[in-house]
């Protein structure tokens, strides 16, 4: 498998700094893999990169239509970049309908890789099209490659002993060739990859590594394009060693750590949900890892089955998404009232009720400080990039630990499902988390506090310390049920007191840009990267923009307080109706907090974030 | 079992006032089982105790043991979570007809198909007590109470039947007054290896009072139930004269003489759904005793021993692996 000529030795290669490119297609037509392996490529290239798939919450709805499309966004750079991109320079469009759902967002001039195969009578029926959007006029203005990969790919596959329903499954490989042309990445990442993953197939691993190199030597020789480009590795990112990460795996790896750190193994309660599946199926498999996983019967069981291993010393972890959240908020009172470690992961996608399981929304902030029956506090620590998921884990772990209590841990679908590259650490960078279980029955009552308000972790087989727990109010100390007025008032006071108190274990968030000026940008989540693009872009064009990002979002760290005093607006862009806003404005009433929802079920373009700052900022 | 680990039932009442009404089932329940788990020759360290809400649920309150009083309807969840981290615990389960049949109904037949090895005691009162008076999923079609004026609409479940269709490997019915039947019963549970499931008829007092004086006062007892005891035929009767026997496909009455042989330990539940389905209160006896008592693998059992073999073929796991795997490259 060797290419055929140098590449682009007949046409112009072009460096180019960034590029963003979108795949779309059915959902059956394989666009994530072909994007994932596009991404994979990229970083073993040494690009930085951010992904974001975009696909229906069916896993095949109706092929050809319009809510069957499946996407896959990929920005790659030799500079250091925080997005997947806001609008693609290339996209390729496998249907009519993949076509018309993306074509909107590709830029003005953009390439647009069409497959004319699927484009008969019957293809544009199902998109509900009435004209062919590559003669109407719809393709003006963009340059449009036009190849029928259908035929060429069974050209290229004439004498595999595939089916040729097999071989039209090679499609996505002969498109990833020409992509891989079109940008000059190298072949061997992908067709190593294919040699390992049907292994057990030689035919298919041969079909599709040949569909593969006949879609990028067709690059080359057919001249379909003006030229080819390239985007040299990136020499911005700090030493060390990387790899791809996707929001979930570094949840899962956060997770892993926390448990390593603390020298507890791990139990993960959970039922599956999209889009936290995947943190279940990775832990699943982690069985060599003192990883226990236990898939329930129920979003409630699995929250339930945790709050009990956190009791026998586990470090307890239940996932889920937004409405299993919901159904575990009754247990989760218990957590707060027993005063058991664990960390709750929620992996948010855009509601109410089922919502749009698939798409992005960052609306469970309320759920997470307030959404509980009683004066019940949680901590909860956002993630704000899949790479920050992996600290943001291991800091939820540490603070469930540290203070006895359940934590808040929130993702959202476009972490969970976004990847980028992640520096290693190094293990002795990791910080210890330490934990302590009594033993000793002398003076030992399960409610007696320390210094830091925590009560004891006493675990169930300890001789001498034989004691009960329950969702009762609970005497000071003594632990045992009681209802007395001032008692109920104590306790409530310790509870919000301890979770509180955790301010002073986290560190001010620092701000990037000016330290005082016109605005302040605060974001929280997967909003980071939009946010620290569009500011860059403010800043450089002379505004006085700065920009911070909270990880902790309960307790509040200490010191915003005065930082929001230097700055004459703070604006707050979420995918919500302005939870965190709401919270600012009740916590720090004294300053001028402006909101910025957005709820499409998509992140916030850096584009528009810049619109935005200027319109206030020329008010 | 060591000799250190011999307890008396003083050792396992906790400090705390028993709060049931005068005259509740439950009191018999706590006495009896506090004798059983004391004889059980495991260290007190080693009990625990789990609750959902109800008036059964404030059990592990009175109990010296480990415990956790949950919330309604949960506590076979809890149970789970609690035998996967320390398998070694000895774990019951006190529920009622309320907290185990109707709120926590999924995650009991969830717990009995996985066979996690705790026992699980249903206090069954037919009423809702905590709450004052409403009618549960076992009360009878048509019972009148607070919540049903013109009575109720709900067909209530067997518990017994319900159990044995999760498929529980042990299954049994005892009856609050009857201590030395219910310590026979409990030994038998706590000896079993896997999910006991125990149905207790617990009479409440205030709200349902005499629910089961039919079968279960002390004057009827003899005749009016038939005690299943693997191994023995099936006799009852203040002279044990009388006897039921499987024909066709039903339980019919017969002589002693002519009495089956129970038989608890065979693989298809079928035989002990046909003791089950008797109607309490129809013509025959009402069965208690062991309906069902099969081995089978535990679920926590299995994790751990799945986890062990995973580990014995890849090696113990390190997590620098885990974080350094894939693809990765060196930035300079
Ligand atoms: S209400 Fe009934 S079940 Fe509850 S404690 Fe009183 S007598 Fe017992």
């Amino acid at each position: 498998m060797t290419q055929t000529k140098e590449p682009g030795a007949e046409l112009p290669l072009q460096v180019q700094e960034d590029v963003t490119i979108r795949f779309a297609g059915d959902s059956g037509d394989g666009m994530q893999i072909t994007g994932n392996q596009f991404t994979s490529t990229s970083a073993v290239v040494g690009n930085d990169l951010a992904t974001f798939p975009d696909f229906p919450a069916e896993i095949r709805a109706p092929a050809g239509t319009r809510p069957g499309v499946s996407g896959f966004q990929l920005h790659f750079s030799s500079k250091d970049i925080h997005t997947p991109g806001d609008r693609p320079d290339a996209l390729v469009a496998m249907n009519p309908a993949a076509l018309v759902v993306n074509i909107k967002d590709l830029k003005p001039g953009g390439i647009v890789v069409v497959n004319e195969g699927n484009f008969g009578a019957n293809d544009l029926k199902k998109a509900k099209l009435e004209t062919n959007p590559i003669e109407d006029g719809t393709l003006e203005g963009y340059r449009v490659i036009v190849v029928d990969i259908n035929k060429r790919v069974a050209e290229a596959l004439a004498d595999s002993p595939l089916s040729s329903k097999e071989v039209q499954r090679c499609k996505n490989f002969y498109t990833l060739g020409l992509m891989y042309w079109l940008y000059s990445r190298p072949l061997e990442p992908t067709m190593n990859w294919l040699a390992k993953k049907f292994a057990k197939r030689p035919e298919l691993v041969e079909a599709n590594q040949k569909a593969l190199q006949a879609g990028y030597n067709a690059g080359d020789i057919h001249e379909m394009f003006q030229g080819q480009y390239q985007v040299p590795a990136c020499n911005d990112l700090p030493a060390g060693t990387y790899r791809n990460i996707l929001g979930n795996q570094a949840i899962g790896l956060g997770l892993v750590a926390g448990a390593a750190q603390s020298g507890l193994d791990l139990f993960l309660g959970a039922y599956p949900i999209t889009p936290a599946t995947d943190i279940l199926q990775q832990l699943a498999a982690y069985k060599n890892h003192n990883v226990m996983t236990f898939q329930a019967e129920d979003e409630i069981a699995a929250v339930c089955a945790t709050i009990g291993a956190a009791f026998c010393g586990k470090l307890a972890v239940t996932s889920s998404s937004g409405p299993g959240i919901a159904l575990k908020t009754e247990a989760l009172g218990l957590a707060v009232s027993v005063e058991l470690p664990m960390v709750i992961v929620n992996v948010q996608r855009a509601g109410p009720s089922t919502g749009m399981p698939t798409k992005v929304e960052q609306a469970d902030l309320y759920q997470s400080i307030f959404g509980r029956n009683g004066e019940a506090p949680i901590p909860v620590v956002a993630a704000s990039s899949p790479a920050d998921a992996f600290d943001c884990a291991l800091e939820a772990c540490r603070i469930a630990l540290e203070y006895m209590t359940p934590v808040f841990l929130l993702s959202d679908n476009y972490i969970a499902n976004g990847s980028e590259p992640w520096k290693l650490p190094r293990m002795e960078e990791l910080p210890k988390i330490e934990v302590k279980f009594r033993t000793d029955p002398e003076g030992f009552q399960p409610f007696l506090r320390d210094e830091k308000l925590r009560r004891p972790w006493a675990l169930p087989g300890t001789p001498g310390l034989e004691h009960r727990i329950g969702g009762l109010e609970k005497e000071d100390g003594s632990g045992n049920v009681c209802y007395d007025p001032q008692n109920h008032q104590k306790m409530t006071q310790y509870r919000q007191d301890k979770v509180l108190s955790i301010r002073d274990s986290i560190e001010t968030p620092g701000v990037e840009g000016p330290e005082s000026g016109d605005l302040l940008v605060l974001g929280w989540g997967g909003t980071k990267g939009s946010i620290t693009s569009a500011t860059n872009t403010c800043r450089e064009a002379g505004l006085s923009v700065a920009n911070m990002h909270l990880r902790h979002l309960w307790p509040l760290p200490n010191g915003l307080d005065a930082i929001f005093g230097r700055y004459k607006a703070v604006l707050i862009p979420e995918i919500n109706m302005g939870q965190l806003w709401r919270v600012l404005r009740s916590e720090y009433p004294e300053h001028n907090f402006l909101s910025y929802p957005k709820v499409q079920g998509k992140p916030f373009m850096a584009s528009e974030l810049v619109e935005r700052i200027k319109s206030i900022l020329e008010k | 079992m060591t000799p250190e680990a011999t307890l008396t039932k003083k050792d396992l009442k906790s400090d705390q006032e028993v709060r049931w009404c005068p005259g509740c089932g439950d009191y018999a329940i706590l006495n009896c089982v506090q004798g059983v788990v004391a004889k059980l020759g495991i260290p007190r360290e080693n009990v625990m105790f789990v609750s959902g809400i109800g008036c059964s649920s404030r059990f592990p309150y009175y109990m010296n043991t480990y415990g956790f009083h949950t919330i309604h309807g949960r506590a076979p969840s809890f149970a789970s979570g609690i035998k996967i981290a320390n398998p070694d615990l000895s774990v019951w389960i006190v529920t009622g007809d309320g907290d185990a049949l109707s709120i926590g109904g999924n995650h009991l037949i969830h717990i009995l198909r996985r066979n996690f090895d705790v026992n699980i005691l249903l206090f069954n009162n037919e009423i809702y007590g905590l709450t004052k008076g409403q009618y549960s999923p076992t009360s009878k079609r048509g019972a009148v109470t607070k919540a049903s004026p013109y009575g109720s609409l709900d067909n209530p479940f067997n518990p017994i039947s319900l159990a044995l269709g999760a498929g529980a490997t042990f299954v049994a019915r005892t009856i609050d007054s009857d201590q030395k039947h219910m310590a026979r019963v409990l030994e038998a549970a706590a000896a079993h290896k896997g999910t006991s499931f125990v149905e207790v008829y617990q009479n409440c007092v205030i709200f349902n009072d005499g629910a089961f004086d039919d079968v279960a006062d002390k004057k009827v007892r003899s005749d009016r139930t038939v005690d299943l005891v693997p191994g023995e035929p099936i006799v009852y009767g203040k002279e044990r004269d009388k006897g039921l026997r499987i024909e066709g496909f039903g339980v019919e009455a017969c002589a002693a003489s002519d009495a089956s042989v129970w038989n608890a330990g065979i693989p298809s539940p079928a035989p002990a759904m046909l003791f089950a389905s008797i109607e309490r209160g129809g013509e025959l006896p009402d069965p208690i005793g062991i309906f069902r008592s099969v081995d089978a693998p535990c679920y926590e059992d299995d994790l751990h021993a799945q986890m062990a073999a995973v580990t014995e073929k890849k090696g113990p796991g390190k997590l620098e692996d885990l974080i350094y795997a894939g693809d990765t490259w060196e930035v300079k």
